[in-house]
């Protein structure tokens, strides 16, 4: 394969996306096939765009949120003040990670209502995990040489956590980051089965009025963001392991 | 003597501190009304309600002193039991004699203090490093324990347990499918993935191939690609003479099968590649160099020392199926999804709780034998190679 080809595709499904959110009538006659007869083949209860962008609003709130904290929390359980946390926040990570989306999502509903607020959760929730974990794993493997250096030279804890430590982590806390996004920007469609502005909602209309066409639309859009976002995720981080010099 | 604190343990008390100052139960008109919260001294008759604050306030205090983790484990266990049992007999105690509708269900207090206790289980089971077969047993005992809780009918004045007893019947099919669709998706997974996780690690060229496009579909939404399914296995069943026959059908479990087995294909593939790619050249030259065929070698030599790592992409598949597999309820596919779904559409919790708390136990359950099997190889492989 030529290098330039896939970047060449990366760049039409971005046209293709954005061309298909903008205009969605144009595409008409490709979905129209996989409707009956009178049945609409584009989405028509809300435009698809504003839709796309509360989708993409509720995954990147959820997705700071849990960035912010899991971040956090892996610093904490890493010196020595938080030190007697590490082996339990370990197993919580484990367990946490065996709940599934939609029982969380339904739990979370008693709590805070129907709407954005339990998909929140649940997204916030998923999202610490893969931060957490790669966070962790990254303060917890660094190599011994240079936190010697660094200690030698006479840093503070706080210097080191800030100037050696965490950049020296940075890419492997991105990769985490883009787990946390691809596996939220799934996760957020099933937010609409609690009532979640979110582009589960197109899926959901497909699957009730058996709308190929609209389980279809709602689905690539969101795939088509997974492949975009985890792409220029992997470029962030393939940037950032150049200049932290690791390979 | 100096009295010192366990950091973790006073977190822990003080999240058991707030479940006590919250409410411990509701009081329901009926299954889908809002309630009145009670706190644990309302609850329960007075005696009952003093005698479970004390058994907290001892196991608080367990969690807050440096302790043995085999003292804190037992003091766990007892809080969790007895907490257990209060809300039962809490029940009972809440809902008025003759009145068939009120519901009365645990309230945040309660899954506060669940959750403080557990997570002091927790830890404690994390610091006593037990081995595989003992965490196994620690499962075994905890299966036990809610199964003899269940079954003793201490738990039947509770809301869950009303929504169980009006629809058990569907409860144990819908369980059945939900284990099939997991399982069955799975095993179909390792049938045809580890073949083709072997094809991919003998010829390279094809590897990338199949990986970008595995990764490709796990990239689509759960519910869209079910969605999606509908079509062509409609179109299968309709035209392949004796598909219907064997219940293929558009809508159901066929396509949440096949979604499914998409999603599990994934880890199974690419961790069959991985772990092959791991066996030691050396484990192989010799392999070659005592004259053993392709075929031997693979049997015996690579795809055992690969088991780990493809166990671990099977452990991955099957806590991640069994969460998916809730969805399948949406296309008519059965399973505890049903349960979870019904309940946010009639707004009643507690049936959402019927399909919720099963399948986390279910996941969980999962998650630990697979763990330990996990860990039991590395330690045989471990001991053959220092032998």
């Amino acid at each position: 394969m030529r290098a330039w080809l896939p970047t060449a595709l990366r760049g039409l499904l971005l046209l293709a996306l954005l061309a298909f959110l903008v205009s969605p009538e144009s595409f008409e006659p490709l979905l129209k096939p996989l409707v009956q007869q009178d049945a609409p083949a584009i989405y028509n209860h809300g435009s698809l765009l504003s839709l796309t962008l509360q989708h993409l609003r509720t995954v990147f709130i959820a997705t700071a949120a849990a960035t912010i904290i899991a971040i956090g929390l892996a610093i904490l359980v890493t010196r020595p003040i938080g030190a007697e946390f590490l082996p339990l926040s370990r197993s919580l990570v484990n367990i946490g990670q065996t709940f599934p989306p939609v029982a969380v999502l339904a739990l979370a509903v008693p709590a805070v209502g129907f709407g954005e607020k339990p998909t929140l959760i649940a997204l916030f929730l998923y999202g610490l995990l893969p931060i957490f974990e790669n966070t962790l794993t990254a303060l917890t493997n660094l190599p011994r040489s240079v936190m010697e250096a660094a200690r030698g030279a006479g840093m503070t804890g706080f210097q080191r956590l800030f100037q050696v430590e965490l950049p020296l982590s940075l890419p492997v806390i991105v990769a985490g980051i883009r787990l946390s996004v691809v596996i939220n920007l799934s996760t957020a469609t099933i937010g609409s089965t609690v009532a979640a502005k979110t582009l589960g909602e197109v899926i959901i209309a497909g699957l009730q009025s058996n709308n190929l066409a609209f389980i279809l639309q709602g689905g690539l859009i969101v795939g088509a963001l997974a492949i975009l976002i985890y792409d220029s995720l992997s470029g962030v981080e393939k940037l950032l392991t150049r200049r932290v010099g690791r390979r | 003597m100096k009295i010192r604190f366990d950091k973790l343990g006073v977190v822990i008390a003080l999240v058991a501190a707030c479940g006590v100052f919250s409410s411990f139960a509701v009081l329901k008109p009926n299954r889908i009304l809002q309630g009145q919260a009670q706190s644990i001294l309302d609850a329960l008759p007075s005696g009952m309600g003093w005698g479970l604050l004390l058994v907290l306030v001892m196991a608080g205090t367990a969690a807050v002193l440096r302790m043995t983790a085999w003292a804190k484990l037992i003091a766990a266990a007892a809080a969790l039991l007895v907490l257990v049992l209060a809300m039962g007999y809490a029940a009972t105690f809440l809902t008025p004699s003759g009145n068939s509708y009120a519901r009365v269900s645990p309230a945040s207090g309660f899954w506060l203090l669940l959750f403080a206790f557990a997570l002091l289980a927790a830890d404690a089971m994390t610091r006593l490093r037990p081995p595989p077969w003992m965490r196994i047993l620690f499962l075994v005992i905890a299966a036990f324990g809610i199964g003899g809780v269940l079954m003793s009918g201490s738990w039947n004045g509770l809301s869950i347990m009303k929504e169980y007893s009006g629809r058990a019947d569907v409860f144990w099919t819908e369980a059945g499918r939900h284990v099939m669709l997991a399982l069955g998706s799975l095993a179909a997974a390792v049938a045809v993935g580890l073949p083709l996780g072997i094809f991919c690690h003998r010829f390279t060229a094809l590897k990338d191939a199949v990986l970008n496009t595995l990764n490709l579909i796990q990239t689509i939404p759960s519910i869209a690609l079910f969605g999606l399914l509908i079509g062509p296995l409609a179109w299968f069943a309709a035209t392949v003479p004796g598909a219907a026959n064997i219940g293929i059908r558009g809508i159901g479990a066929a396509p949440a099968f096949v979604a499914l087995f998409l999603y599990s294909l994934l880890p199974v593939v690419a961790n069959t590649v991985i772990g092959l790619a791991g066996v030691p050249r050396e484990a192989n030259d010799a392999a070659r160099g005592i004259g053993m065929t392709d075929r031997q070698r693979l049997f015996d030599v690579e795809l055992p020392l690969a088991l780990p790592v493809i166990l671990t992409g099977i452990r991955i598949v099957l806590v991640q199926n069994i969460g998916l597999a809730t969805i399948a309820a949406l296309i008519g596919g059965g399973g505890f999804g049903v349960f979870v779904f019904q309940g946010i559409g009639q707004t009643a919790m507690d049936l959402v709780l019927l399909g919720a708390v099963p399948t986390v136990a279910m996941a969980f359950a999962a998650a630990v034998v697979l763990d330990a099997s996990i860990e039991m190889n590395f330690r045989v492989q471990n001991g053959a190679r220092s032998a």
